[in-house]
């Protein structure tokens, strides 16, 4: 049985991202990195291999940066990447991302079961998950924090997913489409075999055309501006007072002014 | 095309205030569009609500109550949404952009070919079209988000981004009845069990949030903060590394990697100010820092600073805020 974990690349979390003069997004030196919430879900894929999966595939939709978060996840012990690439993808929304990994995934024999991270760092919609799940008309369980029971033989799933209210405890059937969140399992760092291994992978290409994608399909939403949140206007008024007292009691009165309590 | 749904989420009978905040917006866009708004409720004994939304400003709506609505499940609630809306082609959908309100609206849009955009705090109309502004980079920037053509145009939006209406007990509209459209062999999931989370304020709902990080030492570390947060109807947050230290559960966590916040007030306690946390809080009305390091990074952000032992100051503000508030 096989599962796919679906991963891409994000600046690293520690970057300062800015706008330059041409409206370009960009992050200075700093390196592109595996979706931070991704690493759990590759985790999983890892830890599923005790529980009857043979092959664990890493599958990102993107462009030759891409490769590094595929790395990662082999790295980490994934068995293959696929990295899925074509100017068809230009300008892609989640409707057209979602049906590229739906359409890869068609493309590969045995799936029981894929796994996402909850949302990325940089687009960060958290919809591609349950996009993909709709496509391959599959069942569909978004922020799981423990997968309880897999059965990959009787096709059953058993999870517990975190909501807004508290934990909710959901039983399904198998293929299903599954996104993480933290704290589901403490992601490991990749051994220095892995890295070696990684680096020397030849991460197979597919376009659109090989993966059957509907292209008439064409992005809905744009992003006509990014830009900066401007600079948080006047200075921090430190409180000063001889005690902790004081200080609490002119704060307590500066919060009360300001209507916020 | 016409008209602007609102899909009313509700647990347990219990609309999500997101969802009255998605009615308040409805109906500035219904207004500039000169359409109705239509509030969607699904569930079971849910019908109350309808009449809810009406009073906060939907001039009618559409309910759905069957057995196989009873809890939240993506295929039975995103079909009822997409088949509704194949059927009677509204223009614009909005919904919360919630665990539940991001499943049934991505799902729908892939039924629907429809654009969604996700996660809006800000939105407006520029020649009919919703033109949204949508945190990217975790915060870091923000973007015009926007559909130029085709309909429906689908949005979530963040909790606390928009305001709801007071219920106007003198509204009232129409209540149509329709039928649930998957029977329960169709339906890929059963939910089989709930534990409610601990503590009573949800964060993202929380108009207070008083944080702890590494700095309050220990789970017990927590305890000075919480009773701050008693005193003044708060949700306690925190940094991740007090998270990842084990001292607090990671519901609580603020920031990139938990949850994004928006409240009235923010006090920082022993947190230094990371970038990743800063991602979480930043749009937070008013900031506190209380923080022994002058240096902080967090005093860059906050409106009002004490650089003093927080096991000092959180105490003494409890007091403060027990004596000014008469509790
Ligand atoms: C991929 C990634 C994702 C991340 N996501 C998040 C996230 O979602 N949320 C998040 O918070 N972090 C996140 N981080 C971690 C972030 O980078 C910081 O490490 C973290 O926020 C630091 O937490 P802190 O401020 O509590 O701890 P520290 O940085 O150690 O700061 C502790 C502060 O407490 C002060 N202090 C100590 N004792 C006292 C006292 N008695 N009284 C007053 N002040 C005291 C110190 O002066 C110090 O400023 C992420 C990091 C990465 C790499
Ligand atoms: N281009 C992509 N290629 C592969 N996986 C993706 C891609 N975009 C998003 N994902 C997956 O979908 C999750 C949610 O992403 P998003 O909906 O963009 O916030 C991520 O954590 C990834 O697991």
């Amino acid at each position: 049985m096989r599962v796919v974990v679906c991963t891409k690349e994000t600046p690293d979390t520690a970057a300062k991202v800015e706008v330059d003069a041409d409206g370009n997004v960009t992050w200075g030196d700093a390196p592109l990195v595996i979706n931070p919430w991704d690493e759990y879900a590759v985790e999983e894929a890892i830890l599923l291999k005790d529980r009857g999966v043979t092959t664990s595939t890493v599958l990102g939709v993107g462009t030759e940066t891409t490769k590094e978060a595929l790395k990662h996840a082999l790295a980490m012990g994934c068995d293959e990447a696929v990295l899925v690439s074509d100017e068809a993808f230009e300008g892609a929304d989640t409707l057209v991302v979602s049906h590229a990994l739906a359409q890869a995934i068609k493309k590969m024999d045995e799936v029981g079961l894929v796994l996402f991270g909850r949302e990325t760092t940089d687009g960060g919609s958290g919809q591609v998950p349950v996009q993909v799940g709709r496509w391959l008309g599959w069942n569909t369980l978004t922020f799981v924090s423990k997968i309880v029971e897999i059965d990959f033989e009787a096709g059953t799933i058993k999870v517990e997913r975190l909501l807004e209210e508290g934990k909710e405890i959901v039983e399904g059937r198998l293929p299903a489409v599954v996104s993480v969140v933290k704290g589901i399992n403490e992601p490991r760092y990749p051994s220095f075999m892995g890295i070696r291994k990684a680096s020397r992978a030849e991460i197979p290409v597919w376009s659109a055309a090989e993966i059957g994608f509907d292209e008439s399909l064409k992005p809905k939403v744009t992003w006509p501006e990014i830009y900066a949140l401007p600079p948080r206007e006047g200075e921090c008024e430190i409180i000063e007072a001889e005690t902790a007292e004081e200080a609490a009691a002119i704060l307590a009165d500066r919060l009360i002014a300001e209507k916020v309590v | 095309m016409s008209g602007v749904w609102v899909w009313v989420e509700q647990h347990d009978g219990q609309a999500a205030s997101v969802s009255w905040e998605a009615v308040g917006l409805a109906r500035t866009l219904a207004d500039g569009l000169g359409e109705p708004v239509t509030a969607l409720v699904f569930g079971m004994n849910a019908a109350a609500l309808a009449q809810e939304a009406i009073q906060r400003g939907a001039d009618n709506a559409l309910v759905c109550e069957d057995e196989t609505l009873a809890a939240f499940r993506l295929e039975p609630y995103a079909s009822l949404l997409s088949g509704l809306a194949q059927e009677r082609q509204p223009d614009v959908i909005l919904a919360g952009a919630t665990t539940r309100g991001s499943d049934i609206m991505g799902a729908a849009a892939v039924d629907l070919k429809a654009g969604l955009i996700a996660g809006a705090v800000g939105a407006e109309l520029s020649d009919g079209r919703i033109v949204a502004t949508v945190p990217v980079y975790s915060g870091k920037l923000m973007s015009k988000v926007t559909i130029p053509e085709g309909s429906p145009q689908m949005l979530t939006i963040r909790n606390r981004a928009f305001a709801a209406l007071e219920p106007d007990a003198g509204r009232s509209g129409e209540v149509e009845t329709v039928a649930p459209v998957l029977p329960e062999d169709e339906i890929m999931s059963k939910v089989v069990g709930f534990e409610a989370a601990e503590g009573e304020i949800s964060l993202t709902d929380a108009a207070i949030i008083v944080s702890g990080g590494r700095g309050v030492g220990g789970p017990e570390g927590f305890e000075p903060l919480q009773e701050l947060c008693d005193v003044l109807g708060a949700a306690l947050g925190a940094s991740r590394a007090a998270v990842d230290a084990g001292w607090i559960s990671y519901e609580h966590q603020v920031g990139q990697t938990g949850k994004t916040v928006s409240p009235d007030l923010y006090i920082a306690c022993g947190i230094s100010g990371a970038v990743q946390h800063q991602a979480g809080m930043r749009t937070s009305k008013v900031i506190v820092a209380i923080n022994k390091d002058p240096e902080a990074p967090i005093f860059k952000l906050a409106h009002y600073g004490v650089v003093d032992d927080l096991f000092k100051v959180v105490p003494a503000l409890t007091q403060a805020f027990r004596e000014r508030l008469g509790k």
